[in-house]
């Protein structure tokens, strides 16, 4: 398993539309990928249940991901989180 | 016939026929089935069907509205393929065995409660998508059939609020009034109303059981009154009112492009009052000489965090390149008292109206103003940008906030960013504003009356009380006579006065301000045309 954290710098924090763009990024991938915030955590292709977290700007998110594709995945979701929130 | 009040978002009057939207879910009836996997096959029909309308709908918004506005109608079709929302439905149907259009009733109450009391304001406002997409489905697996908004005629629209997908779809020439149910003056149905000029009636408490569509109804936006199944004489009524209402309105068009002049030559400013980017379009739509009081809470409001430079600087820099060269006033972050901001921390006040609020905040939180002025500054550069500073008691604060622009201005010349030292004025607005005016105009470069909250001051009347309305009057001496004061003084100094408060759009007092000399209106853009038909009729010169 691979984890990295990251603190949300878009303004507008994980909303409807950047938490869509997620779960499509995280479909792509085989691993199960988890997104936990003050110790709640859930699925990263699960849309109402990422925006049922209310992540907002500057709160620290923590990603996990396990599974045969883990290294692609961790680089892949690091990215996506570096370049869009 | 029933009739049924509500608070009218803007005042004009129709009548036709009815379309009620998204009725309740009181019809969703719990049936016991036997076959699950018919149930369960009918859930992916109905799907499917769903997905393919929003991506009609995404379609359709993408060209109408743009990318961003259209990207809602992305999103609902990912919250329609969430695994927890169909998971939760599956094991409904399978464990209940109960029909799919109930479950699917029940799980998107138990979400739309998820999202409705989540601490925040975007969040909750989700509640509505996914009532928007569970009805969605509910249809597709019932068969009723949406709306056909292509086909209707020009109609009534009765909803318990409007959902996104359904204001998206309207033809905008088809809709004659909206009454809700629910819905603030913030809802999509209220912002459309006023974007829109029809009538509209919210918080109305019709049972939308009982409303069939193709019911006649009649909807009074000044009165704040709807009529269903109104009798002959109610429409007859309506009718006749609606063609007056009409003349009127192409009176008021033929006096586009005609100057504010009076019949004896006096001319005066007529600018408007608006509070959003959005609003730029009526304000050129009823031809105002320029904007008068753009309100900049805007940008602070409806948000967890403070807005950004940038974010500003492209909204005034916006403003100002669309009013192309005529002028745009804009006020200094005006908060607290009534408009109340979580993030700003602000804490509750006994005396909201006497308190930290406006330029108080601004003086004491510095870097909230900075930041406020250098996107001010910076928008300048592109256009005729006016700032106004609100709430001012005295010199010394004009020359705190003067000390404040040095900074900023320094600060702007050691990054290398371009910007231009506005035109800088005040709102006047306390009695004592008022009794230093001759003081205050030698340091700014205009004077804007604020006569709400100078009208509270002054009489000491809360507006917000309703109990003291039989002891409000408007137009007291005592406002007349300040409003004199101040222009006066403004004269003395070679500076202009204008007045931004809802006095400014008083037609029984336009004569009376031509002869005080007061240099500027600024009023709501649908009030443009009306006061400049009273200047053009007036007589300042005074007979003897």
């Amino acid at each position: 398993m691979r984890k990295f954290s990251y603190t949300i710098k878009d303004e507008v924090g994980l909303h409807a539309r950047p938490a869509g763009e997620l779960v499509k990024e995280a479909k792509k991938y085989k691993s199960r990928i988890t997104v936990c915030k003050d110790g709640k955590s859930v699925e990263a292709t699960k849309l109402m249940a990422i925006m049922g977290l209310g992540v907002k700007c500057g709160q620290l998110l923590e990603v996990s991901v396990e599974g045969e594709d883990e290294d692609t995945a961790y680089e892949a979701l690091k990215t996506f989180f570096e370049t869009n929130l | 016939m029933q009739k049924l009040s509500g608070k009218s978002v803007y005042k004009g009057i129709a009548l036709g026929p009815v379309i009620v939207l998204n009725k309740s879910d009181e019809k969703v009836k719990r049936i016991k089935i036997t076959d699950t996997d018919l149930e369960l096959s009918k859930l992916e029909e109905a799907g499917k069907k769903s997905a393919g309308q929003l991506q009609k709908l995404y379609e359709k918004a993408l060209k109408e509205v743009g990318e961003a506005s259209a990207a809602i109608f992305e999103v609902h079709q990912m919250l329609l393929e969430d695994e927890d929302y169909l998971d939760a439905i599956h094991n409904m149907i399978q464990t209940e065995m109960v029909n799919a259009e109930y479950a699917v009733a029940v799980t998107g109450d138990n979400f739309y409660n998820m999202f409705a009391n989540m601490d925040d304001d975007y969040m909750k406002a989700r509640a509505a998508d996914i009532k928007d997409i569970s009805n969605r489905l509910i249809r597709n697996l019932t068969g009723e059939k949406e709306v056909d908004f292509d086909s209707m005629e020009p109609s009534v629209i009765v909803a318990d609020d409007l959902t996104p997908s359904e204001t998206v779809q309207m033809d905008k020439d088809k809709i004659l009034a909206f009454v809700t149910v629910h819905g603030s003056t913030n809802s999509h149905t209220s912002i459309l109303a006023r974007m829109m000029n029809i009538p509209a009636l919210i918080g109305v408490p019709v049972n939308l059981n009982e409303i069939q569509s193709g019911m006649q109804a009649v909807v009074d936006g000044f009165n704040g009154e709807v009529v269903f199944e109104p009798s002959e004489e109610i429409c007859d009524e309506a009718g006749k009112r609606i063609k007056e209402e009409q003349e009127k309105h192409n009176l008021l068009e033929t006096l586009k492009g005609k100057e504010n002049i009076t019949k004896d030559g006096k001319s005066i400013d007529v600018y408007a009052n608006i509070g959003s980017v959005g609003d730029v379009g009526y304000v050129l739509e009823n031809d105002a000489g320029g904007i008068g009081l753009f309100r900049s809470e805007f940008l602070y409001l409806g948000k967890n965090i403070y807005p950004t430079e940038e974010e500003q600087f492209q909204a005034y820099k916006q403003v100002v390149q669309m009013m192309a060269g005529k002028k745009v006033i804009i006020r200094t972050l005006d908060i607290g008292a009534d408009k109340q901001v979580d993030y700003f921390n602000l804490g509750r006040e006994d005396n909201p109206a006497m308190g930290y609020r406006a330029i108080r905040i601004c003086l004491k939180e510095k870097g909230i103003f900075k930041t406020q002025l250098r996107a001010l500054l910076r928008a300048s550069v592109f256009g005729n940008l006016s700032i106004m500073y609100p709430m001012i008691t005295s010199v010394d604060e004009i020359k705190e906030i003067y000390s404040i622009v040095d900074e900023v201005k320094e600060e702007l010349d050691g990054d290398g960013i371009p910007y231009e030292l506005p035109e800088q004025g005040i709102m006047i607005e306390t009695p004592a504003a008022v009794m230093i005016s001759d003081d205050l105009a030698e340091f700014v470069d205009f004077f804007s009356i604020g006569t709400n909250d100078l009208t509270q001051y002054t009489l000491a009347i809360d507006r917000q009380n309703e109990r003291l309305d039989d002891f409000y009057n408007p137009h007291h001496k005592a406002i007349l006579r300040m409003i004199k004061m101040v222009v006066d003084n403004a004269h003395k100094c070679g500076k202009w006065a204008g007045i931004c408060g809802e006095l400014g759009a008083d037609l029984e007092l336009t004569g009376e301000f031509l002869r005080m000399g007061v240099d500027e209106l600024s009023v709501a853009p649908s009030m443009i045309l009306k006061l400049r038909k009273e200047i053009r009729e007036s007589t300042v010169t005074v007979r003897e």
